[in-house]
This record gives structure tokens, sequence and C-alpha cells, in this order.
């Protein structure tokens, strides 16, 4: 971490998106992370992503349980709105404001301890309604904020700074998220912005649930030999499946793709996302196969990364549910409040 | 590209732009950290060791630094105020005599001739008094400083100041002979009995202006250079109402702004070309507006005008320039005259030097337009062991180019006294030293300030024209030496990169405020400089390229052009594979060694 603020200065030749800002105005507070954490490259892959998708930052939504992890959205976008929930309960709060406004983008960071151990039905329900979120896991194998112990992401056979090994097996967000039938579900790692930043476009624009499960090192507890989420071992041991490519509505494709190798998946805004298979067998929209595929890479002791399932056409939380189409906070007092008849009326209903 | 070599000195001298600029190579940023600290006397003596005369030149010097410095190239800044800093110290410093070089009391034996007591010449012996020479200066005029004394208006430059510093020179014991002009080279280098000759005469002839009317008008045409020596001395002390003068540079400056002192209420200053084209400083244009002079464009001089044998004006010619994208001018016509009403007219065009008084049979080489040759380098001319140095090397340059000169030719007659080679000089080299004190804790102020340039307080235009000495310039006050300190970025604490630590986890591209950082796959220059976070435009400042870094084999690249110093990606470094590192310059001097390593002295 740093006492000194980053200034304001900024480069002159900074390019400026469609709203006339720069990077710098997405950034958020100084981050009182470790120097060298992972989670603040996530951070600024987010602002790069939300500065590219000329996102407006009052009507961004930033949510949060407790962890390191959660401590980064204040280091983004800080014209945004922000909620640091209560630990592994950040699904909840996205419910509520997702349910009351529709109109927002939310992004949801959380880590593996947040996410998957005391968060983690939390986690399961979110995927199950289809929220309309962007949901982070900033996914180090340890409590950084405890010192290190063990986390559920943990492989079996890493070692801790001071030796032990772990021995119990690992839940992994990746395939849980699949089974649940998440329909935009991705991995990345903080050190790769090339791949994470055009996967933070797509899941931000992916109407539904979009995870994206980022390989974050502890720098201060798990950067060192016999760990498996450290910068070396994880550089050495991913493997990009499918590099996905957003491309904006407004903008045409123009990169020469070689044929056979790419696929364009039109999103529900008219985006679309370029799809990339570095792996010819890899069928990112068959469920079955991939999911077969990852755990099979994993046995072999492999990180597949990349866009690994997406299923554009789902329905999300507010279309099962036939909420209205606009945010409540546009819809009339009248419509929202039936007045006392109406609710003797419905309240008649269910005796 | 190759990882760069930053060993080479030249890197990160280069990386201190102001350093690099002035030609002394001035440690700026260290006399400006000190000037921070309070620190006013020390500051002085950092500015004495490269640039000899800190107080003359914290007024007049024509500042290469200033347009060079990084803080200028940060969008809505101006760069920092170095030369107004360098007269802070001046000013405030406590007594010096004590931290002065000494001559020794028992000489090497070794006698050199100055010829002339300019700035060059007086480098010279502030450079080889301590070495136990003998210098001998001699000088046309009764005093000493050369164009210092007799260009530069004392409303610039104090005479306090101009005495002070020579005297901190002649006062180790030069042998000074004033109203001495050198008559013949023959007679100095046969009967003189010197080792070596330096010649510092400057180029002391103004540029003439033959136009019809210029014999018979003679009494109220004046030669920029000789009119503002009159004044110097006090042989002139009045000038007519209407004064033209003639030419747009720095004494063109000086003459308009004395003139005014002088008695004249209309000075009008009459350029050739449009303003980009002027010779003379911004600031010194700036000044001479300030006091109502009016800088005229576009008029060509073509003759003096004259009534009853007495100069009532001059002719001019109404010019007319088309110029393409570069600036380049590739038209002029002549669109009418005009005639401006006049009493006295200065010519100041130019000025060059002359050696009526060297004999061309002496060895001593001169080249097709009578000017000395003379070796960039060593200074030496085609006869061993006769020097040339400041105006009269290279022809009109400045102070701060003459103290270099100065400097230089010192190694050189130094190298000549000892049977040495004079080209074969000892090469500049840096040190490093890392600034790193504990956790966040850096011993340089790195947080950037925002602060604008400070403006450089003057006596009111009631009161500075009472009297020809009054200095206009009232130096920064303390609120504002406060202020203006901050504004420099430290260049010389440099981010110091060693690739085999880096772990590649981006903290210090992410918190780069100036997105002067790009981990990438290498490539060729001018294809890296277009793939970095913010693309490498300015091609006069170098990229730094590491060597493959340990975990993917990409390489680190950083944009030196608009880094503000502020440590944060040696902050955020996990590793301490960026550290920032003070480097300082080891500009060599006359009587400088080459430090024997460990290694060599075992051998021995």
């Amino acid at each position: 971490m740093t006492f000194i603020a980053k200034p304001k200065v900024a480069h002159p030749s900074l390019p400026r998106n469609a709203l006339g800002f720069t990077r710098r105005d997405y950034e958020g507070a100084l981050s009182t992370l470790c120097a060298g954490c992972g989670h603040d490259s996530i951070t600024a892959a987010v602002v790069e992503a939300s500065w590219g998708l000329d996102l407006e930052p009052q009507n961004m939504v930033k949510l949060s349980g407790i962890g390191c992890s959660s401590k980064t959205t204040a280091y983004f976008v800080s014209g945004g709105h922000g909620f640091n929930s209560v630990h592994g309960r950040m699904p909840s709060i996205a419910m509520g404001a997702n349910a009351a406004n529709r109109a927002l983008t939310y992004i949801g960071v959380s880590g593996d301890g947040d996410t998957l151990s005391i968060g983690l039905g939390q986690f399961c329900h979110a995927i199950r309604r289809n929220l309309n979120m962007l949901y982070i896991i900033e996914n180090n194998g340890v409590y950084g904020l405890t010192k290190g112990q063990f986390s559920a992401s943990a492989d079996v056979g890493t070692k801790a700074k001071k030796g032990e090994t772990n021995l119990q097996p690992p839940i992994d967000p990746v395939l849980l998220a699949m089974t649940l039938g998440a329909s935009f579900v991705a991995r990345s790692f903080s050190g790769d912005k090339e791949q994470l930043v055009p996967l933070i476009q797509a899941g931000l624009r992916h109407r539904g649930f979009a995870l994206i499960d980022v390989l974050s090192p502890c720098v201060t507890f798990n950067d060192h030999e016999g760990s498996t989420k450290s910068y070396a071992y994880t550089r050495e041991h991913y493997e990009p499946a499918v590099h996905a490519d957003f491309v904006p509505l407004e903008r045409e494709i123009v990169a020469n793709y070689q044929q056979g190798e790419t696929m364009p998946l039109l999103m529900h805004d008219g985006s679309r996302i370029v799809l990339r298979k570095l792996d010819a067998s890899y069928d990112p929209t068959d469920r079955v196969n991939a999911a077969a595929h990852i755990q099979e890479r994993m046995k072999a002791g492999e990180y597949l990364t990349g866009l690994l399932h997406i299923e554009p056409s789902q329905n999300e939380f507010h279309e099962v549910n036939e909420t209205p189409d606009v945010p409540l906070n546009s819809v009339s007092y009248e419509a929202l409040c039936p007045g006392s008849k109406g609710l003797e009326k419905t309240l008649a209903r269910y005796r | 590209m190759e990882p760069t070599d930053t060993s080479n000195p030249d890197y990160y001298h280069r990386v201190v732009d102001c350093q690099w600029a002035c030609p002394a190579h001035t440690d700026v940023p260290e006399y400006i950290r000190l000037i921070a600290q309070g620190r006013f006397t020390e500051a002085y003596m950092v500015n004495r060791e490269s640039n000899v005369f800190p107080g003359i030149l914290g007024r007049v010097c024509d500042r290469p630094c200033e347009p060079a410095c990084r803080r200028g190239r940060i969008e809505d800044q101006k760069p920092v105020a170095i030369c107004r800093l360098k007269r802070v110290a001046a000013d405030h410093r406590d007594e010096v005599a004590d931290l002065l070089p000494k001559a020794p009391h028992v000489k090497n034996g070794r006698r050199i001739a100055c010829v002339g007591a300019g700035c060059a010449s007086l480098t010279v012996a502030n450079d080889l008094m301590p070495l136990g020479y003998e210098v001998t200066i001699f000088e046309q005029f009764g005093e000493p400083g050369g164009l210092m004394r007799t260009n530069i208006p004392s409303f610039r430059l104090p005479h306090s100041v101009l005495n002070e510093e020579i005297a901190m020179i002649t006062g180790m014991g030069v042998d000074l002979k004033l109203n001495t002009p050198v008559k013949s080279m023959r007679g100095l280098l046969t009967t003189g009995g010197f080792d070596a000759v330096f010649v510092g005469s400057g180029a002391p002839k103004g540029k003439e202006l033959s136009l019809p009317g210029r014999a018979e008008a003679g009494a109220n045409i004046h030669i920029g250079i000789s009119w503002l020596e009159s004044v110097a001395f006090g042989h002139i002390e009045k000038i007519g109402k209407r004064v033209l003068i003639i030419g747009v540079g720095n004494t063109a400056m000086d003459c308009c702004r004395t003139s005014l002192r002088l008695g004249a209420d209309s000075v009008k200053v009459m350029a050739r070309k449009p303003r980009e084209f002027f010779k003379a400083s911004a600031w010194e244009l700036e000044d001479a507006e300030e006091e109502s002079v009016a800088i005229i464009i576009n008029r060509s001089p073509k003759s003096f005008v004259l009534e009853n044998g007495r100069l009532t004006g001059m002719l001019f010619d109404k010019m007319e320039y088309q110029m393409d994208a570069t600036g380049r001018i590739t038209v002029e016509r002549v669109a009418g005259e005009e005639f401006l009403p006049a009493d006295d007219v200065i010519l100041a065009i130019g000025q060059e030097n002359a050696f009526p008084w060297v004999e061309r049979d002496m060895g001593i080489e001169f080249d097709k337009w009578d000017v000395p040759v003379v070796d960039k380098a060593t200074f030496e001319s085609t006869r061993p062991g006769v020097f040339f140095g400041g105006d009269a090397a290279f022809g009109p340059k400045n102070i701060i180019w003459a103290v270099e000169h100065g400097h230089q030719a010192a190694i050189s007659i130094h190298r000549h006294c000892h049977g040495e080679s004079a080209s074969e000089r000892m090469p500049p080299g840096v040190n490093l030293q890392s600034r790193k004190m504990g956790m966040h804790e850096w011993s340089y102020s790195n947080d950037y300030t925002p602060v604008e340039r400070r403006l450089m307080p003057h006596v009111s235009l009631k009161e500075r024209f009472k009297n020809l000495n009054i200095e206009v310039e009232l130096g920064f006050t303390a609120e504002q030496v406060e202020q203006e300190v901050q504004r420099c970025l430290n260049c010389d604490v440099q981010t110091v990169f060693s690739a085999k630590l880096c772990i590649e986890c981006d903290a210090c591209i992410d918190i780069c405020p100036v997105d002067c950082l790009t981990i990438t796959h290498n490539g060729e220059e001018s294809d890296l400089r277009q793939r970095l976070t913010a693309p490498a435009k300015n091609l006069t400042q170098a990229l730094y390229v590491s060597a493959g870094l340990p975990q993917t084999g990409r390489v680190m690249v950083k944009d030196e052009d608009l880094c503000v110093h502020c440590g944060l990606c040696a902050e955020r470094c996990p590793t301490a594979a960026w550290d920032m590192q003070k480097s300082q310059l080891r500009w060599p001097h006359a009587g400088d060694q080459q430090p024997v390593t460990t290694q060599q002295a075992k051998i021995a």
C-alpha cells in the first residue's frame, strides 16, 4: 500500500471516451491493499473496462461483502453508488437493489472466502435467479485479511506460507456456477489484462448473471514456492481456451480472424462478443462439453481460462418475474401503491 | 529494442532535462531541494561549482534549462523558475568565504595568460588557481567583467553582485592587469613567459548597417553594444526623446530599456520579421513591453533621413511574408514604405568576435570567415598551448556557454601543462544512491504539487525609471520560494528498475499517474512507442527498455517524457524491482582524476 495519493496530474494524450472522460475519471480512492496485490490489477481492469464502455459513473452500483477483495469497490468509479455489505451477503443487497432499479449497472466484487465459504448459499441463489449483474471473484486461495489461512478455493497439496499443506478439496466457482445454470462463466488472471478487460466488458453487457473468477495472487501470504496461486505458478499453469473480444454495438469488427477459429456471438443490446478459440475442440456454448473439458484440464493441473461458458438467450430475473420495465422510482405513486381498497382486494385473495 | 544501457552516464543525465540542457550541467534539482530546506549557502555552492556566477546568472542567464524543464511538458504547466531560484540562493546565502576554493601558497610553476576579464577567462582562473597555477588576466577596461559589465545594464544586474562574484575569483591571487589591452599575440607568446594562453576576449564588435545617410547622421546613430558600454562607464548619460532600436535580440532589449532611463519617452524596436523569428528571449521581450516599448514587426530599414544635416528619422520598407506549414518564410514582398521620426537610432543587429591583435603568422589558423579554427571539445587553436573560449571561440552565445568553455579550456590547459593530450579527457560519470528510508519513506519530497509558476515581482513602473541603477526585479518573496521549490519534479531521483526482481504484478503500471509504464512484448522502437499505455509521441525523450522479465519474457518499458518522479511505482512494487535512486552527475573539471577502482588498486 502507499500513503501518497495518486496525483491528479495526467498524461495529456490520454484518450477520452464518448462521454469525454479519461481512464483517470473512473478511478476511486487510494488503495490500502498490499503493494503488488492482484486485486489492484483487477481494479485497474474494471476502470479500463468501464471507461471503454462509456458507462456513466452515476449509473453504476458497486457492491461487496467482507475481505481484501471487498475493499476494492472503494478503489474504482468513485462517482458510482456503493454498498459494502456484511460478510457473504452481497448477493442479497444486489438482489434488492436490482429489483428496485433495473436500469443501473451492477458490479459485485467478492473474494473466495466471501463467496465460497460464508456466502456460498447467497452466491448460488443469485445464480439461480439469474440476477442481472457482473460478479467478480478475486480468488487468491487464502484469507489474506486474517493472515493467510487456507480458503475454500485452496487446491489440495498447496502449501501455506509457513509450510503446512492443504488437504481439503477446493470448491471451484466456475464448475459450481455451470452446475447451477449460470449463463456467463469466465475465468481469468489478474496479471493478464488483455484477457480480463474484454471479459469484464462482456460481463457488464451480458443480460443475466455473469461470473468472472479471477485468479488474483496474494502477494503477501500466497506468492511463495509451493503455492498453486502464486504469480509464477499461475503464469505457468494457466491455459487460455477461449479469448473473448468484446465489440460494442457502435464499433465494427475490424480485426481479421482466421475462419473456423472465431465465433461471433450477438448480445441482447446488439453488441457482439467475438470468441477466438485457442483450443479447437472446446465449445463454450455447450455446457456439458465445456464442463467436461474444464474438469479434464483441472485434473491435468491446468487453469483453463477465458470465456468458458456462455448462453446469451436466457431470461434474467426481471423477465422471469414480469416486473415493470422501468425502475420502481419512475413508476407512478398510484401504480406502486394500490391504496387501501386495492390492498383489501389483494389480501382477500389469500383468505 | 535492446535493453537500455543505464550504465552509460548519459542515460540518467538526459532524464534530468534541465541539467542536460545547461551547458555547464548545473545540478538544478539538488540546489532547488537545498533551497527548499532553507540551506541557501549549500545551494549557492552547488551552483558555483558548475556555473561559477550564481548571483549573476540568477538574474541574467539565458536559461536554456527552462524550456527543457519537464514541468513545462505537463498540461497547463510552465517550467520551474529555475533561474529565479538560483537568485534566491545567491540573495539569501551566508558568508561563503570559507567555502570557496583557495589557491595554494606554493605554486606549481606554470603561468597562464588570459585575454579579457570576462566570464570565460574568469572561469579559467577559477579552475586553475586552486591547482597552483599563476594566472594573469589582461583587461582593456578599468574594471573586470567583460560583457557582463559593459553590455548588461545595471538595472538588470547590480554592480555589487557582479563585483562580489568576480572578487571571489580574483581574490585567489589572480594577477589582474586592468587598462592593459593586449596589442599583439606575438608579444604575449614570445616575451610573456606563459605556458599557455587563453583568449576570452568576447565578441566586442557590433555589426554595422550601411544605409544611405549612415555617415552623415553618425552623431545620432549608435552601435548597440558600444553604446551600452559607454552608458555602463558613465560616458553617455542622455539620449533623445524619440529612439528607434534596429534589431530584436537581447541587446536590443537592453538598449530600449536603457534609453527609457536616459530620457527617451518614445522607444520603438524595429523588427524585420514577425515575432516568431525574434532572437530575444520571451521574458526579455515581456519586460521591455511592460515598460511601454513598442515592438514593431515587418519593417526593413531602408535609409536614414536627415534634415539640415541632422537625423530626423528613418525610412522603412513594409514587409509581407508568406509562410509554409512548418513556419518557414517562402515568399517575402515589399508592400510600401513608412517613415518614422527619431532623434536617435541604436543599431543592435548582432556582434562578432574580432582579432586584429592576433598576427596571422603565429600558427593560429583562421577560417574563411576570419574566425580562429578552434577544437569544439578541447578549445585549443591550431597552435598548441593557445586556447579560445566564450564568444571569442564560436561567436556570440551567452554567459553560461562561456562558463562551460572556460571549464573545458581549463581542463585542456591543465593537461597541456602536464604534457598530456588535451583530447584524451576524463569521461563523465553518474553515481546512483537509493532514496528509500523505510516503509513509505523517501528522502525527497515526492508528492506532486499542482501549483503554477510564481511571477517575479517588479519595482513599480513609477519608481524604476528614477535611476539607471534601480534593479527592476525584486526577487521572490519567502512565500513564493516556498511554492516554487515544490514545483520541481526531482527528475534526478531516478526510477531504477531491476528486471530480475519483477513478478509482473502490474502494480506500478496501474498506479503510475502519467501512464509512462508498460509491460509488453519487445519490438522496434517505432512500434513500441505506439503500443504503450499512453503513446510516446515525444521523440526527443528516451524509452527505457528492460531486459526480458523472468516469468513471461516480456519487457518493462518506461517513457521518460512525462514521469513526475512521484515514486509511486517504487512505493507499490512488492519486490523492490523499482527503486528511486538519486543520480549525481560527475562532470569533470580541471584537476579531477579518474577514480581508481579497487580492482586496479589491487593490481597496482
